[in-house]
C-alpha cells in the first residue's frame, strides 16, 4: 500500500509559535541559540489512498489562509547560503497517536468512504546555525523522549521518508504454562522478578500451593491475572496486613485489622455513628451515600444530586514519560468518578505535584530526567487532558524538594455530580438510585471505548516496585481525551436511557481487574479474548487480559438492552464489543476462541493473597522532646532576622511563589459555574484559600474544595503531619463558607517503600511512620466529624538508579470537599474595605519544625530545632464552630488560613490580592517573655485563621470569639503596604509592589 | 437564582410564550464541551434549547428547518488536532455545508464561541459572503483563519471587548463593553488579504475588539490574549445575524462568575446576573423580531 507523506507549515510572514516557544526553551534551559528555527506538521497516511485522493486530503487539512503544505516534502530554504538540519520526532510503534487518529478520520470524511489503515503524526524541526551535536543534545534534553518516540536527524536536502511506525506481529496466539509446581524458593523468586510480577515469595508460594491442590500448573495468563489483582497497587496489602508496632521505648502494640480497617475505614464508621447518634441526617437521607466499595466516594448534596470525589496519583509513569503519564493520570481519574454507580457528570478537576527542584544544576543519576523537564511535561499532560475533556480545574498546587527528584508525585482528582436517580431499564419503569449498580447474572460483559494494545502492560505491578534502569517501556500509557470524551458522551446518553446495569474503569490491571472486580457482583464472569478489539495483531492472550490501554470502560448490559446499547454506540462512533457475560459459578473464566486461557476461583483471586504481619519500629530522627536550649537558641537566631528581607525571600521560594503563569494554562471556567476561582485578587495571581463552584446551572448550591499537605512535618512526626493536613483542609473550606456539617475528606498516601529489605534497611521506621500517620488521621477526622470517603495509597516511591537511592519524604494529601447552600455568601482572603479590623483567631506557638523558614535557613546558619506544629484537635474544632457562627451571622468579611510560611505569608496574600494596606501591631501575639516578632509571623502553628470585620462588628466578634484565641492585629488601610510593629518598633514595612516583585520572580521562566 | 427576574430585567419587552416557541439548537459531540453553559444562557432567559448530537444533524440536515438560533459551542472538536476546528469544519462542510448556508440565507441566526468561532471561520460561515460572486446559499470560501496565539499555548484569563456601535451585528447591539473569560491557544484572527480587511472594516464587520483597562483597542498581551491585529476578537456576516468570537460570554451567566464580583458588589455594582447574558438576550430579541416579520 502506498504511504503518502504530508508536510504543512505556517505561511511565510505568519508566526510559528511552536518554533518560538522551542527557541525560548532552548535558550533558557540549554543555552542553545540557533540562528533560525521552523517547525512543520508531518502526517503519513497509510490509508489506501490514490495520489489524487491524497491531494484532496492535503487540501482539506492545510489552512488556505494561514498555511502551506505539500504532498511529499516542502522545500527547506537556505539562509545565508546554509541549508538546515532536520530533526524529525514521531511516535514509536504502538504508542497512542491521537492526532494520527483524527487525521485518518478527516481523510475518510474528505474522500467520502470508510478507510482501512492508519495515519501517523510527527513533528519536523528545521535548525539553521546549530551543530548536529547541539541538536542531538536539544533532542535528548527537550524535544525527544526515547521511551515513546523515534527520531531522525539529517541534513537538508533530505530523502523522502515514507516509513511508518507500524506495530504488531503475526506471531501465533499461544497460551503458555508456567511450571510452578515443585519449584524451590529461589526459582519462585526468579519467576516473579523476571516476569515483572512483583509477587513476594509468600505470594508465589500461595499460588504454587493453590495449583498443586488443583493438580495442574497455572497458565501465563492466570499468573499475570493474580499478579495484577494481588499487586500493591490494586490490593493495598500494606494497608490490609496486621502490623506489629514498637515505639522507641520498646512498647509494642499490634494493629490487628490493618491500617485501612483499623484507622481509615474506622474513622468513617466512627463519624457515621456520631452522626446517627446526633440525628444529623434524616433517616432516609444519610450524608454518606456510598463509600469505599466503588470507584469513588459519594456523599449527599441536594435533593437532586450527590457529589462524587476521587483523587489518584500517577507517579511512576510520570517519571518515565511526564506528559503521557500525567495525562493518563487526569483522564484516568476522570473515568473513576465517571464510572461510579451508574455514572456521574464530571464537574471539576484538582491537581497537585511534588517535584525535585526545577532550579537544580548539579549532576543527576543516569536515567533520571531533569526536574524542570518532568515539571514541564506533567503540567502539559494534565492541561491537555483536562482542557480537552472540557473539565475545569479548581485546586492546583506545586511543592518542591530534592527527594522528589526520583519519583515525582502527580495527584489528579475529579469531583462529579451524580443525579440521585436515573431512568430504569430501557428508560421505562420507576427511576433507580444512581449510586447502586443493579447487575444480574446473564448481563453481558461489554468493553467500550479504545482498543487494546501493548501499552500499559504491567502498569499495576510496575508501580508496586521502585523505579530502576529496567523499568518497562510498555508500562507507560498515553491518554486520548477525545476518544474518552466521545465515549462518555455516549455513556451518559446510555445511562439516561437505562441501557446498562453496571460499569467500571479499565485502569490498573486492565480487563483482568475490571471484569474480575465486577464479577464479584454476580459471583462470576466468562469472557472470550478472541473477539476483543486490538490496536494491532500479535498480542498474547495474557497481554490482552492485563493491558492498561486507555479510554476503556467495562459495562454490564442486560440482554434486553443490548441491541439498543450497541446501536447507540455505533451512531456515536464509539466501539463497543460483547466479550462475554456475568455468571454465578464463582469463577473468572477466560478463553481465546476454543483455547482455555484462565480459570480462577473468585475467592482465591480476591481473598487468596497471604497477608503476613508486618514489622514497624518508630525510630524518630530527633528525640521526641526538643533538646534543652533548642528553643532558646532558636529564639536568638529568630531575633536576629531582618524580617523585611526574610519575608521577601520566603515569597520567592518555589513552594510559596506565584504559579499563575502555569496555572492559567489550565481552564478553570469551562461549564460557567465558577464562583471563587483558583486564582483570585485584583491581578488574579493569589491562590484562593478554597474554591467555590456551582454544581448545576440555575441553582445556588456550591461545592467548596481545599486540601492540606505537609510532607516536611513527616520528618519530625507523621502523626503531627496528618493532623495538620486534615486541620488545614477543613479550615480552608470553612474560611470560604462551607457548612460545618457537610464536610468530607479523601486520603492519599504516598510513601517510600516501608517494608524492610536489603534495599530498604529502614523499612520498619517508614512503616512506623505510616502507622503514626494513620493514627493522626483517625484522631483528626473523628474530632472534626469528617468522614474519609475515598482514598488511595502509592507505597513504592523510590528510585534506584546508578547505585543511588532517592526516596520521597512520607507524604499525606488530605483533600477536603465541603458544601454551601448559597454561593453568593462565599468569602475569600481578600480584605474588602479600608477601616476594617484585622484579627488572628487561634494560638501561636514556637513551632518552626519542618517550616518553610527552617528550610530556607538550613545551611550556613540553620535554625535550632523547634517543635513541629501540634494540633489540639478539640480546641481547634470548638474554635471553628464558634467562627462559623460568626461567619454565618455576617460578621466575617474575609478569612484566610495561616499555613506554610505562617502568618507572614497569609498577610502577604491579603495585601497582594487587594493591594490595600494592613497596619498591624503584634503586641497581642508577641512581646517580652513570649514570642519574638519573627516567631509570631513565621511559626506554622495550625488552627489559625486571619479574618477581617467591620469596625462596627468588632465588639461582638471579640465577645464571641475571645475565648478561642482571638488576637486583634490592626486595620485595613489604603496604603497598599504591609506594616507590623511590636512595642511601637517597626518590624515589617513592605509595599505590595515589593511583595509582588519577589512573588512573581520565584518560579519565573522555569 | 431567579431566572424569571433575569428575563424580566434583560428582555422585558418579549412575551415569554413567544420566547418559548423559538427553537434554539445546540449541536454537541466530537469533543465539543460548552453545551451546558451555552444551553443555560438561553434557558435562563426563557428559551427552550434543543441539544442535538452533531451526528444526528449530519444524518438529517432537515432538522435545521424552523430553527431560529444555531449555537456553535466551544470545546476541542476532535482534540483540535491538525488545527483548531479543522477536522470538525471539514466534516460539516462535506456533509452539511449547503444546508448551513441556506439556513443563514433564509434568515437564521447563528453564534459561535471559541471553538465554535474557529469552526465557523474555517467553514466560510464567517465572515461569509463578501464578493458579488459569492452565492448566498452556498458556503463562501475560507477567507479568514484563527491561528496560534503569539504567546504559544492555552491561557485562561478575563478580557474586555469594546463593541462597534456601527456594526450590523444584532448580537452586540446596544452593548459597549463585554467582559468574558478568554480560553484558547489559537485565537489570532488573520485574513486572506488587505482588501478583505479593508472591506470588513468599512462594513463594521468586526463587532468586538480587545481593549485595555483604559478602554483603548489593544494588540498587546495580556489585554489582547492572542495578538490579533486591530484587537479583533470576532466577526459577523453581512446581515449581522451570524456572529462569532473567541472569548466566552456564555461563561458569564451569573454575577459570581466575574473574578471581581465580590469587590463590585461591595462597591454597589451588583447587577444580579452575569453580563454575558446580554449577548444572548440580544440574539433572542433579534430572533423574535425576525419571526414576527416572517411568521
Amino acid at each position: 500500500m502506498t504511504v503518502h507523506r504530508l508536510e504543512i507549515e505556517a505561511q511565510p510572514g505568519l508566526g510559528d509559535p511552536l518554533a518560538e516557544a522551542t527557541r525560548r526553551r532552548l535558550e533558557t534551559w540549554l543555552d542553545l541559540r540557533p540562528q533560525a528555527l521552523r517547525t512543520r506538521k508531518v502526517y503519513h497516511l497509510d490509508l489506501g489512498l490514490d495520489d489524487a485522493e491524497a491531494e484532496r486530503v492535503l487540501a482539506a487539512l492545510v489552512d488556505p489562509v494561514a498555511e502551506i503544505g505539500a504532498l511529499g516534502m516542502l522545500d527547506d530554504p537556505e539562509r545565508d547560503g546554509e541549508r538546515p538540519w532536520a530533526l524529525s520526532v514521531g511516535f514509536l510503534p504502538g504508542v497512542t497517536d491521537a492526532v494520527g487518529r483524527s487525521v485518518a478520520r478527516a481523510a475518510a470524511d474528505c474522500v467520502g468512504r470508510a478507510l482501512v489503515g492508519r495515519a501517523y503524526s510527527s513533528t519536523l524541526y528545521l535548525f539553521w546555525g546549530l551543530e548536529p551535536e547541539a541538536i542531538e543534545r536539544a533532542a535528548r534534553d527537550l524535544l525527544h523522549n526515547s521511551l515513546i518516540e523515534r527520531m531522525k536527524l539529517e541534513p537538508s536536502p533530505r530523502a523522502l521518508d515514507r516509513s511508518v511506525p507500524e506495530a504488531g506481529s503475526s506471531a501465533p496466539v499461544e497460551v503458555r504454562t508456567v511450571a510452578l509446581r515443585g519449584q524451590g524458593d529461589a526459582e519462585l523468586e526468579a519467576i516473579s522478578r523476571e516476569g515483572m510480577l512483583a509477587l513476594s515469595l509468600a505470594e508465589m508460594r500461595a499460588i504454587q500451593a493453590h495449583f498443586e491442590a488443583l493438580g495442574r500448573d497455572p497458565t501465563d495468563a492466570e499468573v499475570e491475572c493474580l499478579a495484577q489483582t494481588w499487586s500493591e497497587h490494586c490490593k493495598h496489602k500494606i494497608f490490609a496486613s496486621p502490623i506489629r508496632y514498637v515505639d522507641p521505648e520498646g512498647v509494642e502494640r499490634v494493629v490487628e485489622r490493618g491500617l485501612f480497617r483499623g484507622y481509615v475505614r474506622a474513622a468513617t464508621e466512627a463519624v457515621a455513628a456520631q452522626r446517627r447518634e446526633a440525628g444529623s441526617d434524616p433517616v432516609d437521607a444519610e450524608f454518606l451515600v456510598s463509600v469505599f466499595h466503588d470507584n469513588a466516594g459519594v456523599v449527599r448534596f441536594t435533593e437532586a444530586d450527590h457529589l462524587v470525589y476521587k483523587v489518584e496519583t500517577h507517579n511512576s509513569p510520570s517519571a518515565l514519560d511526564p506528559y503521557g503519564g500525567a495525562m493518563t493520570g487526569i483522564v484516568g481519574v476522570n473515568r473513576d468518578s465517571f464510572g461510579t454507580g451508574l455514572g456521574a457528570d464530571l464537574l471539576t478537576n484538582v491537581w497537585g505535584y511534588c517535584f525535585g527542584d526545577p532550579r537544580w544544576d548539579g549532576e543527576l543519576p543516569p536515567g533520571l530526567m531533569h526536574p524542570r523537564r518532568i515539571r514541564d511535561g506533567v503540567h502539559h499532560g494534565v492541561i491537555d487532558g483536562g482542557n480537552q475533556s472540557g473539565i475545569p480545574y479548581s485546586r492546583g498546587f506545586e511543592l518542591f524538594d530534592a527527594r522528589y527528584a526520583g519519583k515525582p508525585l502527580v495527584y489528579c482528582g475529579t469531583v462529579a455530580a451524580m443525579p440521585v436517580s436515573v431512568p430504569g431499564p430501557g428508560g421505562e419503569g420507576p427511576p433507580r438510585p444512581t449510586h447502586v449498580k443493579p447487575m444480574k447474572v446473564g448481563d453481558k460483559v461489554v468493553m467500550v471505548g479504545g482498543r487494546i494494545g501493548k501499552d500499559g502492560i504491567h502498569g499495576a505491578t510496575f508501580s508496586s516496585v521502585e523505579l530502576d534502569e529496567s523499568s518497562p517501556v510498555q508500562a507507560v500509557q498515553i491518554g486520548d481525551p477525545i476518544t474518552q470524551r466521545m465515549m462518555w458522551d455516549f455513556l451518559t446518553e446510555a445511562r439516561d436511557r437505562g441501557l446498562y446495569s453496571g460499569m467500571t474503569d479499565n485502569g490498573a490491571g486492565g480487563l483482568s481487574s475490571s471484569v474480575g472486580e465486577m464479577a464479584e457482583a454476580t459471583g462470576g464472569a466468562r469472557i472470550d479474548l478472541a473477539v476483543a478489539p486490538l490496536k494491532y495483531p500479535g498480542l498474547a492472550p495474557w497481554e490482552i487480559l492485563i493491558s492498561e490501554a486507555q479510554e476503556r470502560m467495562t459495562l454490564a448490559v442486560p440482554p434486553a438492552q443490548l441491541d439498543a446499547f450497541l446501536a447507540l454506540a455505533e451512531r456515536r462512533e464509539v466501539e463497543a464489543t460483547v466479550l462475554g457475560e456475568f455468571t454465578d459459578d464463582g469463577r473468572f473464566v477466560v478463553r481465546y476462541g476454543e483455547t482455555a486461557v484462565c480459570e480462577l476461583g473468585l475467592e482465591f483471586l480476591h481473598e487468596g493473597v497471604p497477608l503476613p504481619t508486618l514489622e514497624a519500629r518508630w525510630d524518630p530522627p530527633q528525640p521526641p522532646d526538643i533538646p534543652a536550649g533548642g528553643a532558646e537558641a532558636a529564639r536568638e537566631r529568630l531575633a536576629a532576622l531582618d524580617l523585611n528581607a526574610t519575608i521577601l525571600a520566603l515569597l520567592g521560594r518555589p513552594n510559596l511563589a506565584a504559579n499563575d503563569d502555569r496555572a492559567r494554562a489550565y481552564d478553570h471556567e469551562v461549564k460557567g459555574l465558577s464562583v471563587v476561582k483558583p486564582l483570585i485578587g485584583l491581578r488574579g495571581d493569589v491562590p484562593a484559600t478554597a474554591t467555590v463552584m456551582r454544581v448545576r446551572h440555575a441553582r445556588d448550591e456550591g461545592v467548596v474544595l481545599a486540601e492540606g499537605i505537609h510532607p516536611w512535618y513527616s520528618d519530625l512526626d507523621t502523626d503531627a503531619m496528618a493532623r495538620a493536613c486534615v486541620d488545614e483542609g477543613v479550615r480552608r473550606v470553612l474560611c470560604a463558607g462551607a457548612r460545618v456539617d457537610r464536610i468530607a475528606a479523601l486520603d492519599n498516601f504516598c510513601w517510600p517503600d516501608p517494608i524492610e529489605s536489603a534495599k530498604t534497611p529502614d523499612g520498619r521506621h517508614k512503616l512506623a511512620q505510616l502507622v503514626r500517620c494513620c493514627e493522626g488521621l483517625y484522631a483528626a477526622c473523628v474530632a472534626y466529624g469528617v468522614p474519609l470517603i475515598s482514598g488511595k495509597d502509592s507505597m513504592k516511591n523510590d528510585a534506584f538508579l546508578g547505585g543511588v537511592k532517592i526516596s520521597i519524604p512520607p507524604t499525606l494529601l488530605v483533600s477536603v470537599i465541603g458544601q454551601m447552600t448559597a454561593v453568593g455568601r462565599s468569602l475569600t482572603l481578600e480584605p474588602r474595605a479600608v477601616g476594617d479590623r484585622v484579627y488572628l483567631l487561634g494560638d501561636t506557638a514556637l513551632e518552626l519544625g519542618g517550616s518553610e523558614l527552617e528550610r530556607m535557613l538550613a545551611g550556613a546558619e540553620p535554625l535550632a530545632q523547634t517543635d513541629v506544629p501540634r494540633t489540639d484537635l478539640d480546641r481547634c474544632w470548638a474554635r471553628y464552630r464558634a467562627f462559623v457562627e460568626q461567619r454565618d451571622a455576617g460578621r466575617v468579611r474575609s478569612a484566610h488560613v495561616c499555613g506554610r510560611g505562617g502568618l507572614a505569608l497569609a498577610l502577604s496574600h491579603m495585601v497582594l490580592a487587594a493591594e490595600l494596606g494592613l497596619e498591624l501591631e503584634l503586641d497581642g501575639l508577641a512581646g517580652p517573655g513570649g514570642l519574638s516578632a519573627a516567631a509570631a509571623l513565621l511559626s506554622e502553628s495550625t488552627g489559625r485563621i486571619v479574618l477581617t470585620c467591620t469596625e462596627a462588628d468588632a465588639p461582638a466578634l471579640e465577645q464571641e470569639l475571645g475565648a478561642h484565641g482571638l488576637v486583634a492585629l490592626g486595620r485595613v488601610t489604603d496604603s497598599g503596604a504591609l506594616t507590623a510593629s511590636l512595642g511601637a518598633r517597626s518590624q515589617v514595612s513592605l509595599t505590595h509592589a515589593q511583595l509582588r516583585a519577589r512573588y512573581e520572580e520565584g518560579l519565573h521562566g522555569l | 437564582m431567579d431566572s424569571e427576574a433575569v428575563r424580566a430585567r434583560l428582555i422585558p419587552e418579549l412575551d415569554p410564550r413567544e420566547l418559548a416557541q423559538l427553537r434554539v439548537m445546540v449541536p454537541t459531540g466530537y469533543g465539543l464541551n460548552c453545551e451546558a453553559e451555552t444551553s443555560a444562557a438561553f434557558e435562563l432567559l426563557g428559551a427552550e434549547v434543543e441539544r442535538v448530537h452533531v451526528a444526528e444533524l449530519l444524518d438529517d440536515p432537515g432538522r435545521l428547518a424552523g430553527v431560529a438560533i444555531l449555537a456553535f459551542i466551544g470545546g476541542f472538536s476532535f482534540g483540535d488536532h491538525v488545527a483548531s476546528g479543522r477536522v470538525f469544519a471539514n466534516r460539516l462542510r462535506f456533509r452539511l455545508g449547503d444546508a448551513l448556508a441556506r439556513y443563514v440565507a433564509d434568515g437564521g441566526l447563528a453564534i459561535g464561541m471559541c471553538n465554535g468561532f474557529q469552526v465557523m471561520v474555517k467553514l466560510g460561515l464567517l465572515p461569509g459572503p463578501l464578493l458579488a460572486a459569492d452565492a448566498a446559499d452556498r458556503l463562501a470560501p475560507q477567507r479568514a483563519s484563527v491561528v496560534g496565539n503569539d504567546r504559544l499555548g492555552y491561557r485562561n484569563a478575563w478580557v474586555r471587548m469594546r463593541c462597534d456601535p456601527e456594526s450590523p451585528c444584532v448580537w452586540t447591539r446596544g452593548l459597549d463593553i463585554i467582559e468574558s473569560p478568554s480560553r484558547h491557544g489559537e485565537g489570532k484572527l488573520v485574513l486572506a488579504d488587505d482588501e478583505i480587511r479593508a472591506q470588513l472594516e468599512a462594513e463594521h464587520r468586526v463587532p468586538v475588539r480587545y481593549v485595555d483597562e483604559q478602554g483603548a483597542v489593544s494588540e498587546a498581551w495580556p489585554a489582547n490574549p492572542n495578538g490579533s491585529p486591530g484587537g479583533a476578537a470576532g466577526l459577523c456576516d453581512r446581515s449581522g445575524r451570524v456572529f462569532g468570537l473567541m472569548p466566552h460570554p456564555e461563561a458569564f451567566l451569573y454575577a459570581e462568575n466575574h473574578p471581581r464580583w465580590r469587590a463590585r458588589a461591595d462597591a454597589g455594582d451588583s447587577p444580579g446576573h452575569g453580563l454575558g447574558l446580554r449577548v444572548f438576550a440580544n440574539g433572542l430579541r433579534a430572533a423574535v423580531t425576525a419571526r414576527r416579520k416572517s411568521p
